[in-house]
């Protein structure tokens, strides 16, 4: 299951609505161990494409020198589809690195026939493992203070 | 003085953990094969094929250069470099 918090979750939204009919790209870290997606860091999609997402070399090191320097690592990996459901796509599964990671897909394909979209999205939430993808519950709470820490320990 | 490898998280299960690790060498190339000698399995993960090239959607850096515009594996290093392996985010 993907807890993540409202102000996340939302913020994950209003990116892939402004980047329509691009796919939008970013990821949510926390503390090491923590299970916490509470640093929203949306990413500049590099291929700037409505078929596919990649972050720039240069953004990824620097996602990841901040991730050192703060002790957190990568808790959700996101991305939209533009014109199709929020299901992981053949390459969504190749390229998927981190096992450790959530993948969320948000759809914005009621939208696929307009240049700019402020409709609803669907949200949905992965793991995807030497390419088998699991599909999981995802649960909005307001804060991550209300959820136990055992809870959070395994997001 | 040594150079430092910066482990992702994902190859972690290769270093007991360890976030960095230590190893010498002149080029990219030694550095990882020396690595590799004290942490078996770290090698593959970063490079592939004969001759032996970067594996495709890994990214190496020397001292923040992407060094797939330095040489790649031939880039030079030497001691006081910090060297990060980081696995490419992309999809469809």
């Amino acid at each position: 299951m993907l807890i993540i918090d409202q102000a996340t979750y939302d913020a994950i939204l209003a990116h892939a609505r402004r980047d329509h009919p691009d796919e939008a790209c970013g990821v949510v870290t926390g503390p090491e161990g923590s299970g916490r997606a509470e640093r929203f860091i949306p990413v500049p999609n590099a291929a700037m494409s409505p078929t596919y997402y990649e972050f720039s070399s240069e953004d990824l090191l620097q996602v990841h020198k901040d991730l050192w320097d703060r002790d957190e690592e990568i808790v959700v990996t996101y991305h939209s589809h533009t014109a199709t459901e929020a299901y992981p796509s053949r390459t969504d599964i190749a390229r998927a690195e981190e096992p450790n990671s959530h993948y969320v897909i948000v759809s914005t394909r009621d939208g696929a026939e307009q240049q700019s979209y402020d409709g609803p999205v669907e949200f949905r939430s992965y793991r995807i493992v030497d390419g088998v993808v699991t599909e999981e519950d995802v649960k909005i709470v307001a804060a991550y203070a209300e959820v136990p820490s055992s809870e959070l320990g395994d997001n | 003085m040594a150079i430092e490898l910066r482990v992702p998280t994902i190859l972690r299960t290769y270093t007991g953990g360890e976030k960095a690790v230590n190893g010498d060498g002149a080029t990219l190339a030694e550095f990882i094969d020396n690595v590799n000698g004290s942490h078996p399995g770290l090698k593959e993960r970063i490079v592939e094929g004969e001759p032996e090239e970067l594996r495709r959607f890994v990214n190496v850096y020397v001292n923040d250069e992407d060094v797939r515009f330095t040489g790649g594996l031939t880039t030079t290093v030497k001691d006081g470099d910090v060297v990060v392996v980081l696995p490419a985010v992309a999809g469809g």
